[in-house]
């Protein structure tokens, strides 16, 4: 055989033009099919990351899937509010460590704001358990003083260009209704975030007490009329927030999760639930799989296709290669070298494909990879193939060989037929 | 050398035997003439004499080999290394430089590689001798075959035919793409080199003007009893 692969290579080079084609279109389809399989597990890694070292996630009852989805990733909104005060008594419970309210639904420029404590900045863990670490200034404290303090995302830093000490004001809900602003109470910054790659980067956070402070003069989501309350008076007032929207819990003991999971269902005052992030993660990933599998089978197409575009190229030149396959023949080969030239080709078109693909998946991924941080907060990494990418990379190779095996066995045939007189 | 009895072949899928042959003996070193109007056979007797085809009945014997005897794979390997060809036209690898396209049956028989080797040091070595031989100079060596005039492709064609002294050189009208006075030079050439290397020639030509520098000359359709039938 290793006679026939140097005149395989060079027979394939004197057709470079075509051929390279058709390395295009199976460059273009492993390129899919890996971009698609990269993205898909840098999104789970992401969303995976986004919460770690919490063991219950509490919201008023409802979906799970939802509770998850506002309270990590500030996605859509809670239908109902859960008292603080529930919270506090659950926080009493022998085997919560820690409990952090969290309070949403305002808003800065489209990004969202978090109302939470200090106790947050101390106990949310990300990624591996690691915590949130202040990249300038410092966390707000949560008494009077500090009010009006906010710590942003370095997200919501980067992209809007705040810098310690600037003034912002929050907007009321998502900022979609003109004049709900609340322009009367400016925040200052004082802290601004580390980057972690999830959603807290793109988040602005503030004191539940200054949440209560910007909400004094409003009602069901209007200002009163005629009623103004300044942001001096308002330091005066009670700002103890009544209710909150979620809160994150923390055990002693992992052990404990279930036995406290149930005592929150079965809590009496007010409809409550618990949930696992890890379990409420894996429903998502159920809803999310779908289109997932969609997508990927829309890239095994393109790979079929494209691979049958191989075949089409290499059957439709045989019929001018008879010469080149009787010269062949004339001069010693046999017919099954013929059909190892052209399964050669085949394997090379496709092997250089597939490298073609995946230098330009890594190339999309570095030039790709600021844009979607910012715009969808979805981190991609560089990093060598998994187990699955490989998987994938081999298939389409081991897809290719056999598909130019078709051509190869027809100049089989061809050259049998043929012998030293081509009939073409 | 080639020894043929009761020989007949037809194509698939016809009725008719194409060809019809009681006897074909042609000695060692000798060149022989075949000649035959277009479609008398003659492509399908060289098909016959180099084992790509097989006859439907009686036996064809390359040095003292039946071909029919051998493997697919075997007949491969045989034909490599005991027959040189030569086509009417396009003989070359085009994508190959001219030293290449000489070279290519040692690609394929380790025979041919070593005689050529024994012969001239090399086989690289060889094939540039043979070159020199049929006129081709250092020049054309490395130029892809594709720039070659036909006069020069079918030189070239002759020289890859004869490196490593194959027993049997089959030339099938290697002179019809040719005009005349390139054809006279081609064909003083070709039954030169075909002497000093000891080669049996089994020529193939329409054009009967040819004949006087040969051994022998067969006219296919004496022999050819297939052909005879169908004439009548």
């Amino acid at each position: 055989m290793k006679a026939i692969l140097g005149i395989a290579l060079r027979s394939a080079w004197s057709r470079r033009g075509t051929l390279a084609l058709v390395l295009l279109s199976v460059a273009l389809s492993s390129f899919l099919l890996l971009g698609v399989e990269r993205l898909r597990q840098d999104v789970r890694e992401n969303f995976a990351q986004s919460v770690s070292g919490t063991d219950l996630i509490v919201g008023a009852r409802g979906g799970s899937l939802q509770l998850l989805l506002y309270a990590v990733f500030r996605v859509g909104g809670a239908t109902n509010n859960v008292r603080l005060s529930s919270l506090e008594e659950i926080a009493r419970h022998r085997a919560v460590a820690w409990m952090v309210p969290l309070s949403l639904g305002d808003s800065h420029r489209g990004f969202p704001v978090l109302a939470t404590t200090p106790g947050y900045f101390e106990h949310f863990r990300w990624g591996d358990k690691q915590p949130l670490r202040l990249a300038e200034g410092r966390a707000f404290s949560g008494d009077l003083a500090g009010l009006y303090e906010v710590v942003l995302g370095a997200e919501v830093a980067a992209a809007l260009g705040y810098r310690l000490g600037d003034k912002l004001t929050l907007s009321h809900g998502g900022g979609e209704m003109p004049g709900a602003e609340h322009a009367d109470k400016p925040f200052t910054v004082i802290g601004i975030l580390q980057r972690t790659g999830t959603p807290v980067d793109r988040t602005l956070h503030v004191s539940l007490q200054a949440m209560e402070a910007i909400h004094l003069d409003w009602v069901a989501g209007v200002p009163l009329p005629g009623q103004k309350i300044s942001a001096e008076q308002a330091r005066a007032a009670d700002l103890t927030p009544k209710q909150v929207t979620a809160a994150l819990i923390g055990l002693k003991n992992r052990a404990a999760v279930f036995s406290v999971q149930r005592a929150i269902a079965d809590y009496e005052a007010e409809p409550l639930m618990a949930v696992l992030p890890g379990v409420a993660l894996d429903e998502l990933w159920d809803v999310v799989g779908a289109g997932e599998r969609a997508l990927l089978a829309m890239s095994a197409l393109v790979a079929v296709v494209s691979l049958a575009g191989l075949v089409a190229v290499v059957l439709a030149g045989l019929n001018e290669r008879r010469r080149e396959l009787a010269v062949l023949r004339a001069v010693g080969a046999a017919p099954r070298h013929v059909l190892w030239m052209l399964a050669a080709e085949g394997a090379l078109v496709t092997l250089l494909g597939v490298l073609a693909g995946t230098a330009a998946v890594a190339m999309a991924t570095v030039l790709a990879a600021p844009t979607l941080q910012t715009r969808f907060g979805i981190g991609l990494r560089l990093a060598p193939p998994d187990a699955t990418q490989w998987a994938l990379l081999g298939a389409v190779l081991a897809a290719g060989f056999l598909a130019s095996l078709v051509p190869g066995w027809q100049a089989y045939r061809l050259s049998l037929a043929d012998g030293l007189s081509p009939r073409a | 050398m080639i020894d043929a009895t009761e020989l007949r072949y037809r194509w698939p899928g016809s009725r008719e035997d194409c060809l019809d042959i009681e006897r074909l003996q042609i000695e060692r070193g000798r060149s022989v003439f075949l000649h035959g109007p277009s479609g008398s056979g003659k492509s399908t007797l060289l098909g016959l004499l180099a084992g790509v085809l097989l006859p439907r009945s009686g036996q064809v014997h390359l040095l003292g080999t039946d071909w029919a005897a051998l493997s697919g794979a075997r007949r491969d390997a045989f034909r490599a290394d005991h027959v040189g060809y030569i086509f009417q036209q396009f003989n070359l690898l085009p994508y190959l430089s001219v030293l290449d396209n000489v070279l290519l049956p040692c690609r394929f028989s380790a025979l041919r590689r070593q005689r050529a080797d024994a012969a001239a040091g090399t086989a690289r070595a060889g094939a540039q001798a043979l070159l020199q031989q049929v006129g081709l100079g250092s020049a054309l060596w490395a130029r892809p075959a594709a720039q070659l005039s036909v006069g020069q492709q079918q030189r070239v064609a002759a020289a890859r035919a004869l490196l490593g002294r194959p027993e049997l050189v089959i030339a099938d009208e290697p002179t019809s793409a040719l005009d005349a006075a390139l054809r006279d030079s081609f064909m003083a050439l070709l039954l030169k080199q075909c002497r000093e290397a000891g080669s049996t020639l089994v020529f193939v030509s329409h054009d009967e003007r040819l004949a006087a520098a040969f051994d022998e000359t067969l006219a296919l359709a004496r022999i050819n009893r297939a052909a005879v039938a169908e004439a009548a």
